[in-house]
């Protein structure tokens, strides 16, 4: 694209916004507040969740649909442990615990021998979601689950404008910050995160300079499933768990990661932010359109850069 | 995998071979098919439902007039095409006589479609409570002996109006027909009473995130009206309470019945002393409902603390097919006609009050008012407040009116 | 030049199938009755002399049974199962043909029978009196077949910016954001009640929402639809796709439109699933939201696969399976875990055979058979 015609679709998308930004300010400012800091906590969730997904996606090529299964996986066994031991946090450590593992097994004894057959490993995937979510049905029953937080980070907090907002939610945002960063870190200041992104640009010389691939693609990918199974118990936190939950995460983390862009960390969390901030404006000023704007911000990035708004045209 | 295939193939022949065999009816046995949703959401009712139905049916000995009665399972998962398929099959291949189900209320309207085409087989319902089964288009071969969504929230807008005071209220409830139906129920009486609903909330299905949806809410009404069901509900009411909401509530039919008010977690007490109304109350004191619950947890060692709204509604239905078998000696040859019309003029003492059927065979019964309250070792239960007997389909309204009102929607009724 | 010469010079051995497995030789390989292989005629497209040169005993044996069927089964085997299989596979077969020909796996193939479905019920008869138009039954069906086929155009031009695997998460996007709306919005699709009494037309005094004409009329179309997949598989059109499933990069340097093939073959696979689309409206006599949603739109994917995607026989085979599955799993296994099943069913066909079904029956002939066999066969079963 020129540079005016760069500008000209930069001020087609800003103007329009902007001029919705001003009115809603004018018209009940802290509704508009609420509403942004409700889209940026929520996306602070959707990050959790599609950041492990764009990761193995990313270096493994495989399109994991068995994620959203994995998040609810992780979710019931950090609630089972967090019953029986009263510890919110040991929940959170052993929903990520369990997720990682089954990936890890996944990795290894599954995909390991399916390389280079995207379309073959993404069946495999879609065959255990199903499999998961039933077998998670017959143990947990269809029973709504919730977590049982220290109460420091439950209940509400007072901030201006909005009065009230609910502290957890403010948690979440922190979590998803850190959880950021730290991936970032881990990405570009380890050896690990170093031979990942080698991987990501090009597996056959990774291979060739004499690193165990099978074994980066093993923590990748356990990491990868361990990042849902946080996002399970952290999320299910705030919004409970429940059998269909799964499908609903998966959905959000494709969402995310084709307007962020494909196996691009950053552009998750770009994402995420924008599908987060776009829910949540839609619920609240579209009350019944708002889940189909979400979708049509994600034809419209497909139409116009298929890639995704930081990923890297294939 | 040849075990599997072989498997396979040995269905493939079983059922072809049933494909060509006819059936033959055993003359002493009477098959009774039974649908709830085994599935997804309403995984939980469903089976709870199944419960209900089963009591019913071993509080008859398992036999009528010396006649076994033979129950077949079939399981949907609250869509309506998967619904009738699982009818077609109970009806058409396992050949049953009498056919209790379906759950939910766009499921029970398909059954009913489905009925007019097997005018052989008698459909009783399960637990669908919507108005349009019974309202529009009615079949004559189903039978609904339980109250429906708007029926069980009458009285509860008069309530609301009259005893606690509201005068006007904010509505969140979720965007389809059974929470429309809900609504209707309650504005009828309490916009006649002179309440105001001054904002309705429609919530998209499956929506858990609330938070937009609470800061729109206006802070000058009196009370909220909430109808939301299992885990919405639960969200909900976490996320209203953590937004520094402190408005009270008046709750649905399931907003605060047995499934919720069991959720494993230790953040329901906010739900104290919410006002709701419906078909059944736990803490009802009437003889035959202890004995109702008493037996109900004498048989399910593994049911819930008290029976749900599911169990006890298909209980209901179960019982009225189990009760006109036993007036027509289990004879149901001259194309169920006697049967039917024992049905329709049935009077069930059923263990809430008195059940009767209208012309278009849905139940005319008892609804509950009810709070929410704690028993002395911490369990949650609704306290019944007041039974409002002869609720009928029409809220009391003439035809007249009431066609001219016509079935609850996301505008209808409105008194803003 | 003729299409076997094209193919030796695109040269197959580097190339690869929907799931990523090796082709070691032409999907569906001419087969001319007493021709020798080097005279192939110069045309690529199959003669009618040849077509019905290469029929055998068995297409004969087949084609009696499936006719007779509904007359010798109860009409719930007839209707529920027959009836069903046909316009399920249908469905099936439309995605068959894209993935299995085309190398573009999409999830949103329920989406546009739905969408037709939903045609017929908003502009024929329905019980919803406010929205449905009521315009006889053959201009609700023909708009029907037009939208949905135009639908899977866009949707085409939308997932075709993108590559192999990305085209499953970007279809099945496009399949939920269709859902939401036709779950939210009640002015046009009725919401969450969707919409009931969708009645199947009564034809030259037949209703054909029968057990008989129903399976005849499902049957009518489904071999309809197999031939035509069939034979697009020979013609120009289908070698082409599937010149571009193999390598679109030498498709495009040799000045085929990569892009406007495959757009071409969404629409194609549109237009069959359109019309599986109305049959499965009349066969559940009504449409709501639940018809077009996520389990549906893996389900199609699970029969697909099931069958085996590298030949058109292979829809109908996983849709039968499937629906016996459906509705006999119940009495197999505990009433509840049928999806279980199902789900397992699915895993072990992708990690064993990924051509489904017809994979292993392939593996099987190859055993039961003998050497002389084993030469005669190109290594890749077709009929």
């Amino acid at each position: 694209m020129t540079f005016s015609t760069t500008w000209l679709w930069r001020l087609v998308i800003a103007v329009p916004l902007a001029v919705f930004v001003v009115w809603a300010l004018v018209d009940n400012a802290r509704l508009f507040v609420v509403t942004t800091m409700n889209g940026i906590t929520l996306a602070a969730l959707y990050f959790l969740v599609a950041s492990g997904f764009t990761l193995v996606f990313g270096l493994l090529r495989n399109v994991n649909l068995a994620h959203g299964s994995l998040y609810l996986l992780g979710a019931y066994v950090g609630w089972v442990v967090g019953d029986h031991t009263g510890s919110w946090f040991l929940a959170v450590a052993t929903g990520f615990a369990s997720a990682a593992l089954v990936g890890l097994v996944l990795q290894t004894a599954v995909f390991r021998f399916m390389q280079g057959q995207d379309l073959r490993q993404t069946m495999v995937t879609i065959g255990l979601s199903i499999v998961l979510a039933d077998i998670m049905l017959w143990i947990f029953g269809g029973e709504i689950y919730q977590f049982d937080p220290p109460s420091a980070i439950y209940g509400g907090t007072p901030l201006p404008i909005v009065t009230r907002y609910p502290t957890y939610r403010l948690v979440l945002l922190a979590t998803a910050i850190v959880i950021g960063v730290a991936l970032w870190f881990f990405l570009n200041r380890t050896r690990v995160g170093m031979m990942i992104r080698a991987g990501v640009d090009d597996r056959g010389m990774l291979a060739a300079s004499g690193v165990n691939v099978q074994m980066v693609f093993a923590i990748t990918f356990a990491i990868g499933a361990g990042l849902a199974g946080f996002a399970g118990v952290v999320g299910g936190t705030a919004l409970s768990i429940a059998p269909g939950e799964d499908t609903r995460y998966l959905l959000a983390s494709l969402v995310v990661v084709i307007v962020g862009g494909m196996g691009s960390v950053v552009g998750a969390a770009l994402g995420a932010l924008l599908i987060g901030v776009a829910e949540q404006m839609g619920l609240a000023y579209l009350p019944h359109y708002g889940i189909v704007v979400t979708f049509v911000i994600m034809a419209l990035v497909l139409a116009f850069r298929p890639q995704g708004i930081l990923g890297r045209p294939s | 995998m040849q075990t599997i295939k072989g498997r396979l193939l040995g269905t493939l022949v079983g059922v072809t071979v049933a494909a060509f065999a006819t059936s033959a009816s055993a003359q002493d046995t009477i098959k009774v098919g039974l649908l709830a949703t085994l599935e997804g959401p309403f995984a939980a009712g469903g089976q709870d439902g199944m419960r209900g139905a089963e009591l019913a049916i071993k509080e008859k000995g398992g036999a009528i007039a010396g006649k076994k009665i033979v129950l077949l399972k079939a399981s949907s998962d609250a869509r309506p095409d998967v619904a009738v398929n699982a009818t077609r099959k109970l009806v058409e291949q396992d050949k049953v006589q009498i056919m209790v189900g379906p759950l939910s209320g766009s499921e029970g309207i398909a059954v009913k479609d489905y009925s007019k085409s097997q005018p052989g087989v008698t459909f009783i319902n399960g637990s669908s409570g919507a108005q349009a089964t019974t309202l529009v288009n009615p079949s004559p071969n189903f039978f609904r002996f339980n109250t429906e969504g708007a029926q069980w929230m009458f009285g509860l807008g008069e309530y609301a109006f009259k005893d606690k005071g509201y005068k006007k209220m904010a509505l969140i409830a979720e965007d389809y027909a059974f929470p429309y139906s809900q609504v209707q129920g309650f504005m009828v009486g309490y916009c006649k009473a002179g309440g105001k609903v001054t904002h309705k909330a429609w919530v998209p299905l499956g929506g858990k995130d609330y938070s937009s949806v609470i800061a729109k809410l206006p802070t000058d009404v009196d009370a909220l009206l909430v109808v939301l069901g299992g885990s919405d509900a639960v969200n909900f009411l976490t996320q209203y309470e953590q937004a520094g909401g402190d408005k009270p509530m008046v709750g649905g039919s399931i907003t605060v019945d047995q499934t919720v008010l069991n959720f494993k977690g230790k953040r329901r007490e906010s739900l104290l002393g919410t006002p709701a109304a419906g078909p059944i109350a736990d803490s009802y004191d009437g003889a035959d409902w202890k004995k109702f619950v008493a037996s109900y947890k004498e048989t399910f060692k593994d049911g819930f603390p008290t029976p749900s709204l599911f169990a006890y509604v298909y209980y209901l239905n179960m019982r009225a097919a189990m009760e006109g078998l036993e007036a027509v000696k289990g004879d149901l040859s001259d194309g169920q006609k006697k049967y039917r019309e024992v049905l329709a003029k049935l009077v069930l003492k059923s263990p809430t009050g008195e059940v009767k059927l209208d012309e278009n065979r849905q139940a005319i019964g008892t609804t509950f008012i009810t709070e929410v309250a704690k028993t002395a070792d911490g369990q949650f239960y609704n306290k019944v407040v007041k039974a409002i007997p002869a609720v009928d389909q029409r809220l009391g309204m003439s035809k007249a009116e009431f066609d001219k009102m016509g079935l609850g929607s996301r505008d209808v009724p409105n008194c803003p | 030049m003729s299409a076997a010469q094209w193919r030796k010079a695109m040269n197959f051995s580097g190339a690869r199938d929907w799931s990523g497995g090796r082709v070691t030789a032409p999907a569906t390989p001419l087969r001319r009755a007493g021709a020798a292989p080097e005279a192939a005629p110069s045309t690529a497209m199959p003669s009618v002399a040849a077509a019905l040169g290469s029929i055998r005993l068995r297409h004969v044996v087949v084609l009696a049974a499936v006719l007779i069927y509904p007359w010798v089964a109860t009409p719930f085997f007839a209707f529920q199962i027959g009836g069903q299989s046909l316009a399920l596979g249908l469905i099936a077969l439309s995605l068959t043909f894209l993935a299995g020909y085309g190398g573009m796996v999409s999830l949103a193939q329920m989406t546009v029978a739905g969408i037709a479905g939903y045609m017929v019920a908003i502009f024929g008869a329905s019980s919803v009196d406010q929205i449905s138009l009521g315009w006889p039954w053959w201009l609700a069906v023909l708009i029907a077949l037009v939208a949905a086929t135009l639908v899977a155009t866009f949707i085409g031009w939308l997932s075709v910016r993108t590559e192999g695997i990305y085209t499953i998460m970007i279809t099945l996007a496009i399949g939920m954001a269709f859902f939401y709306l036709a779950q939210q919005n009640y002015a046009v699709f009725n919401g969450f009640q969707g919409f009931q009494k969708v009645a199947a037309p009564v034809l030259f005094g037949i209703d054909w929402h029968d057990a008989i004409p129903f399976y005849h009329l499902a049957l009518f179309w489904a071999l309809a639809g197999y031939f035509f997949v069939k034979y697009l598989a020979r013609a120009p059109f289908g070698i082409a796709l599937q010149g571009v499933r193999d390598n679109a990069r030498r498709m495009s340097a040799l000045g085929y439109n990569v892009t406007r093939l495959r757009i071409a073959a969404y629409a194609v696979a549109g237009f069959i699933a359109a019309i599986g689309g109305v049959l499965m409206v009349w066969y559940n006599a009504l449409i709501t939201p639940g018809s077009v949603g996520t389990s549906w739109l893996i389900n199609i994917l699970i029969i697909a696969v099931l069958g085996g995607m590298r030949h058109p026989i292979g829809a109908f085979i996983g849709a039968i399976v499937f629906v016996l599955l459906q509705n006999f799993a119940i009495d197999l296994v505990d009433r509840e875990r049928f999806n279980l099943v199902i789900g397992l069913v699915f895993l072990v066909i992708v990690l064993f055979s990924p051509d489904g079904l017809l994979g292993w029956w392939a593996h099987l002939r190859r055993w039961s058979g003998g050497a002389g066999r084993q030469a005669r066969l190109t290594g890749r079963k077709s009929t």
